[in-house]
C-alpha cells in the first residue's frame, strides 16, 4: 500500500498552549485511522492542522497530488439565510452531472436538491456534508466526530457509508471519534491521544483497559463494552 | 410636472435606485450575527466623518468614507487581536464617535447627518454614486459564493483553501463604501435598516438563495425610489421615509411568509 501522508514529530501550539506533542504516524491508501481521546485532547486541532488551517512544527508530508476532503465537527444548520441543497453544492462545483452522481451514491433523489438546507434532518445534513466533500474526488477524507448530534438510526447508516466509501473508492479515512465500537469495527489503525500520543497501532492490540484508563485518566467502565467484540 | 423635468431630481432618483438595490444585495450576506454587529458601529463611525465634511463644506460621502475606512481597519484589527468582547469594542467606538459628532455640529447639520439629505446632489455626484454602486456590486458578486460558504462554516471554507480573512476584509470594505454612499439617503443612524430590512423581508418570501438575492435587491431599490418621491412631495426627512417604507414591506412579507 502506498503511503499518502507521513507525519513526523508533529508539535502544535496555539496561543502559547501546547496542544499536540511529538506525534508520528503514516496513512496509507485505503486505510481507516481513528483518533481516540478525551475532550480537549487536541483531536480536532490535529485534523485542522493536517488540512492546513493551523500552523505547526515538525513534518507533515503529503504524497504529491493528493486531494483532501474535510468534514468539520457539528457544522451548524444554516438558519440565517435561505439556501437549497442544490445551491449548496453549486458553491463547490458548477457540474450538475457530478452533483447528481454523488447524490445517487448517497441515496438521495433529484427533488432533494430543491430542499432547504436548514430544514433537512441532522442525518441527512451530515450525509450532504460528506457528499459535498466528496465532490472533488479526494483521496483522503477527514472526519471529525461524524455522528455527534446525529440521531441513533442515522449514526449507523453514516458508518455504513464510510465502509462503502472505503470499499468502492478506496478512500483513506481519518476519523475522530469517542465511539469504541467504531474503533474496533471499522478502523485499521488507532491513535490514542491526550495531547501527547498514548498508544497507537491495531485497535485489538493497543486498546486495553490499561491504555483506556491512561487516555481518559481514570478507571472507566469500558471493560464489558470492549468484550462484546 | 416640473419635478420630472428637473435633471437633478432624475439623477437623484436614479442614484437612489442603485444605492437601494446594491444595499439590499450587500445586506443579503449580513444576516449572520457576526456581520450585523459590524455594520451598526460602522455607520455610527460615519457620523463624525459626515460632521467634519459638513463643517469643512466637503462632500459628506468623502468624509464618511475616510472615517469608515479607518474604522473598518480598526474594527477588523480589534476583532482579530483583542480579547475584549466585540460588543464592548462597539460600545466604546459608538459612544466616542457619537459624542464627538454632537460637539462638531449645529442643529440643522445634526438633522442632515442623522436623517440624510439628497437635495444638494448634482449630476456628477449622482454619476459617481452610480459608478461606485457598480463597483460594489461586482466586488460582492465576485466574493458571494465564498462568503456564503464562510457563513455556512468557516472550517469548511478554510479547508477549501479560501482565505477567510481576505474575503471578510473585502466585504467590510464594500460595506464601508456602501455606508458612505447611503449616508446621503438615509443619514448616519438609519443605515443598518437600509441593509438589514430588505434581506429580512426577502427571507420571509423565499427558500432559495437566488430569489432571496433578487428579492432583497428589488425591495431595497423600490423603497428608496418611493422614499425619494414621498420626501419630495411631502417635504419629510427622506431617511425616515425610506426606513418606514422598508418596515411596511417587512410587515407585508410576514403575511406572505413561506
Amino acid at each position: 500500500m502506498e503511503t499518502l501522508l507521513t507525519v513526523q514529530n508533529l508539535n502544535i501550539s496555539l496561543e502559547g498552549e501546547k496542544i499536540i506533542c511529538d506525534l508520528s504516524f503514516e496513512a496509507k491508501r485505503g486505510e481507516i485511522i481513528t483518533i481516540l481521546g478525551p475532550n480537549g485532547a487536541g483531536k480536532t486541532v490535529l485534523l485542522k492542522t493536517l488540512v492546513g488551517i493551523f500552523p505547526y512544527k515538525g513534518k507533515i508530508e503529503w504524497k504529491k497530488g493528493i486531494k483532501v476532503g474535510y468534514v468539520p465537527q457539528r457544522v451548524p444548520f444554516v438558519k440565517d439565510f435561505p439556501i437549497t441543497v442544490g445551491e449548496f453544492f453549486k458553491l463547490k462545483t458548477k457540474d450538475d452531472q457530478e452533483i447528481k452522481k454523488i447524490l445517487q451514491f448517497f441515496g438521495f433523489d433529484e427533488n432533494f436538491l430543491n430542499k432547504n438546507l436548514g430544514e433537512i434532518s441532522s442525518g441527512q445534513y451530515q450525509r450532504v456534508l460528506i457528499a459535498w466533500t466528496l465532490i472533488s474526488n479526494p483521496d483522503v477524507l477527514f472526519f471529525d466526530e461524524p455522528t455527534s448530534g446525529v440521531d441513533i438510526s442515522s449514526q449507523k447508516s453514516i458508518y455504513q457509508f464510510l465502509e462503502k466509501l472505503k470499499n468502492e473508492k478506496n478512500l483513506t479515512i481519518l476519523l475522530v471519534t469517542h465511539d469504541l465500537n467504531v474503533v474496533f469495527k471499522f478502523s485499521d489503525y488507532v491513535i490514542c491521544l491526550n495531547k501527547c500520543p498514548i498508544c497507537q497501532g491495531k485497535p485489538k492490540e493497543v486498546i486495553t483497559q490499561e491504555s483506556l484508563s491512561k487516555i481518559y485518566g481514570q478507571e472507566i467502565m469500558f471493560y464489558e463494552h470492549y468484550h462484546q467484540h | 410636472m416640473s419635478i420630472i423635468t428637473n435633471t437633478n431630481f432624475l439623477i437623484q432618483l436614479l442614484a437612489g435606485i442603485f444605492v437601494g438595490g446594491v444595499s439590499g444585495y450587500l445586506g443579503s450576506l449580513m444576516l449572520s450575527r457576526k456581520m450585523t454587529i459590524v455594520v451598526d458601529p460602522l455607520s455610527h463611525l460615519a457620523l463624525p466623518g459626515i460632521a467634519l465634511a459638513l463643517i469643512l463644506q466637503k462632500d459628506v460621502s468623502v468624509g464618511a468614507f475616510l472615517f469608515l475606512f479607518f474604522g473598518t481597519i480598526l474594527i477588523w484589527f480589534l476583532e482579530q487581536k483583542t480579547k475584549l468582547p466585540t460588543e464592548t469594542i462597539i460600545a466604546i467606538l459608538f459612544s466616542t464617535t457619537l459624542a464627538s459628532t454632537f460637539l462638531f455640529l449645529s442643529k440643522e447639520e445634526i438633522e442632515e447627518a442623522i436623517f440624510g439629505d439628497i437635495s444638494k446632489m448634482g449630476l456628477w455626484e449622482g454619476i459617481i454614486t452610480i459608478l461606485i454602486c457598480f463597483f460594489i456590486f461586482f466586488l460582492i458578486k465576485n466574493i458571494y459564493s465564498k462568503l456564503t460558504l464562510i457563513l455556512v462554516s468557516e472550517d469548511l471554507a478554510k479547508s477549501e483553501g479560501i482565505n477567510v480573512k481576505k474575503i471578510q476584509f473585502l466585504y467590510l470594505f464594500a460595506i464601508a463604501l456602501m455606508v458612505a454612499l447611503a449616508v446621503k439617503f438615509v443619514g448616519g443612524l438609519l443605515i443598518a435598516g437600509l441593509v438589514s430590512l430588505p434581506p429580512a423581508s426577502a427571507r420571509n418570501l423565499t427558500k432559495n438563495l437566488k430569489s432571496y438575492k433578487i428579492f432583497s435587491i428589488l425591495i431595497g431599490l423600490s423603497a428608496v425610489f418611493l422614499g425619494i418621491f414621498l420626501a419630495k412631495f411631502y417635504h419629510l426627512p427622506i431617511g425616515s421615509l425610506i426606513i418606514l417604507l422598508l418596515f411596511l414591506i417587512f410587515l407585508a412579507s410576514l403575511i406572505f411568509k413561506r
